[in-house]
């Protein structure tokens, strides 16, 4: 029993760092109606980013932040412009086979740069651990967890209290509407854009510091961040987050209690059981298409 | 029959000719290989097409039924003793129809989501077919992969040959499946159901019944060409087949030549997989492979987002319409508009 109370606390302090990539990819949803298929890549590019700073300059994994962050997000407000933004017609498939391909040119980079050897970033909390209530908790997934947390509090403080906030959310409530009223929304899905691009690098540090990752890992993330937010309900920041903690924890008990081998295919499973329940997601509304 | 049909005639006979002889033409080893390869891409692209053009359901996910078919003839073989040879070809529908089976089970499930989700779903179920492909070691041998037997007699530039004619039959049958649907009736509700779902649905075509039917013929013919494809390179592992980047190149190709239409995916397949052959074969070695890779794919989709073949259709039509403007061909025309107008917008 405290090996699967151990697992669902391990589940919690991981999901947080899904939870943060996962709002990202919805967010872009959300705000441009577009799958960033590439999200997975983005979050390996910010982990190698801060990778090579740690390693060329000795900084401290968690501080390299303060340099890919803004960094990553300049990159995605071009990205966004570059890519994004020239599609015109039928988006939704169109922008998954472009950000398919944004995905495997930096998988490409990343592998011709850093060969495709496995990289882990590294400092003193990755193995020092503490005590509490007779779990042994290593203080690298408590550091993940909070900065996370942080930047989370940030992301829903700028949506529900700015203006800028105020725009992105009338955007992703109705494109037209929000357009009609006065916002930019070209200029609100650049910087979402990048805002989403942001977070999928300080996800990265986390990812990086707790998994071991090549530039191939970007497949096997994204198809759990996928999962995660469809489970959500695509667009639901709440329901991205609350999928995220949730399919962490039931993975991690799944490890414990039956193989870690299943682990990554119970995510699945719930997924399958949720889409048969709820096509729409937890916190989704039904897709209709407008007539 | 007018000029263009003539054009068009001489070309496709012109195609079968080449397609059929070629390995009396180039039998060299390294030319057949791609052979194999382009001909195993058309198959792909126009069976994915078959869902993803006429439906507007863009699944890129069809790798789990192109590994499921390898999975299955590579099984097949090895429980039922089979000799290498010709004989494992006839194997090969069999493996088509365990896809169909599978595509039935994920359609079921998949198909209850729209637009976005879908394509989210099928990508999760290749990946879930992945996973099942390397967890249940003791059915597929897990990551360490399966071995198929290979036809020692079969030598020297012949080896390819036999694959080669197989991949074409399974191109042919992909075709004629597509252009029997594209005239259909069933085909005629696909399209409705691209063009708009719901009004589709109030005019009583049933469309969870018809996609459903798409997304398993298209399954059955991926599952076939994945079969014939573990047989060619005789051994198969998870990665290698259950391969995302063999279900994004088949959609690739399809936007390429155009979306929706019959001779799109060949084009774009007939184009993107000897070329794709060359980036491996000259940079494989490096990661820049992907880089070019996803350079092309960029351009493609950034400059001409509706493919080749409606493009060039408009532009021939704008050429004639001065000279012409009359009952040419009326009919196909307006087939010709209805397929190459673009998928609703957001």
């Amino acid at each position: 029993m405290s090996l699967v109370l151990e697992a669902a606390i391990l589940g919690i302090l991981t999901g947080g760092v899904y939870a943060l990539m996962a709002s990202g990819l919805t967010l872009i949803f959300g705000v441009m109606r577009i799958i960033n298929v590439g999200h997975g890549a983005l979050v390996i590019l910010g982990a190698y980013l801060s990778f090579a700073l740690f390693r060329s300059l000795h900084i401290d994994p968690f501080l390299t932040l303060v340099i890919t962050m803004p960094a990553m997000f300049a990159l995605g407000v071009v990205l966004q412009v570059v890519l994004i933004r020239p599609l015109k017609t039928d988006r939704e498939a169109l922008s998954v086979l472009v950000t398919y391909a944004m995905a495997l040119g930096i998988e490409g980079v990343l592998g011709y740069v850093f060969t495709a050897n496995y990289v882990e970033l590294r400092g003193w909390y990755e193995t020092a651990s503490f005590a509490i209530f007779g779990f042994h908790i290593t203080y690298v997934y408590v550091f993940g967890f909070l900065l996370c947390l942080a930047i989370l509090g940030a992301l829903f403080l700028v949506l529900y209290r700015t203006a800028f906030g105020g725009a992105v959310r009338a955007t992703m409530l109705n494109r037209t509407a929000a357009q009609l009223i006065g916002v930019d929304v070209d200029r609100v899905s650049a910087l979402a854009f990048g805002i989403g691009v942001a977070t999928a690098a300080a996800g990265g540090v986390v990812f990086g510091i707790t998994n071991a990752f090549n530039p191939g890992s970007h497949y096997d993330l994204i198809s759990r961040l996928l999962t995660i937010i469809v489970l959500g309900g695509l667009g639901s920041l709440r329901g991205a987050i609350l999928a995220a903690l949730l399919m962490l924890v039931i993975e991690d008990i799944t490890a414990v209690v039956i193989s870690p081998v299943w682990a990554s295919f119970a995510f699945f499973v719930i997924l399958v059981g949720v889409l048969i329940v709820r096509p729409q997601g937890l916190y989704g509304v039904r897709v209709r298409e407008r007539i | 029959m007018n000029r263009t049909g003539a054009v068009k005639a001489i070309a496709l006979v012109g195609l079968a000719v080449v397609a059929l002889l070629l390995p009396l033409i180039a039998p060299d080893p390294a030319t057949t290989n791609i052979a194999v390869f382009t001909a195993m891409y058309v198959g792909l692209a126009t069976a994915w097409n078959i869902m993803g053009g006429y439906t507007g359901y863009i699944s890129l996910g069809h790798a789990a039924f192109f590994g499921l078919g390898a999975y299955s003839l590579a099984l097949l073989l090895a429980h039922l003793n089979i000799a290498p040879g010709y004989g494992p070809f006839l194997l090969v529908p069999v493996a088509g129809l365990l896809a169909a089976l599978l595509a039935v089970g994920i359609g079921w499930i998949a198909l209850r989501t729209r637009a976005a989700t879908f394509v989210i779903v099928t990508i999760a179920f290749m990946f879930m077919c992945q996973l099942l492909a390397e967890n249940l070691v003791k059915v597929t041998g897990g990551g360490g992969g399966l071995g198929l037997p290979y036809p020692r007699d079969w030598s020297g530039d012949f080896y390819n040959t036999p694959y080669y004619y197989a991949m074409l039959l399974l191109a042919v049958l992909a075709l004629g499946v597509s252009w029997w649907i594209r005239r259909s009736k069933f085909g005629l509700g696909l399209l409705a159901i691209r063009d708009d779902e719901d009004k589709a649905l109030a005019v009583g075509v049933p469309t969870r019944a018809f996609k459903l039917t798409a997304f398993v013929i298209s399954a059955a013919l991926v599952g076939m060409i994945g079969a014939v494809y573990a047989y060619y390179v005789t051994f198969i592992y998870p990665q290698f087949v259950f391969d995302p980047l063999i279900g994004i190149s088949m959609v690739l190709m399809v936007f390429l030549g155009g979306l929706g239409t019959l001779s799109g995916p060949v084009v774009g397949a007939l184009l993107l997989e000897p070329a794709q052959l060359q980036f491996a074969y000259r940079f494989g070695a490096s990661k820049l492979y992907l880089v070019l890779y996803s350079a092309v794919f960029l351009v493609v989709i950034l400059l001409m987002p509706r493919g080749i073949v409606p493009s060039a259709r408009d532009l021939i039509a704008r050429r004639r319409r001065p000279r012409a403007a009359g009952p040419t061909g009326t009919v196909t025309d307006t087939r010709a508009a209805s397929i190459t107008r673009p998928l609703a917008s957001p």
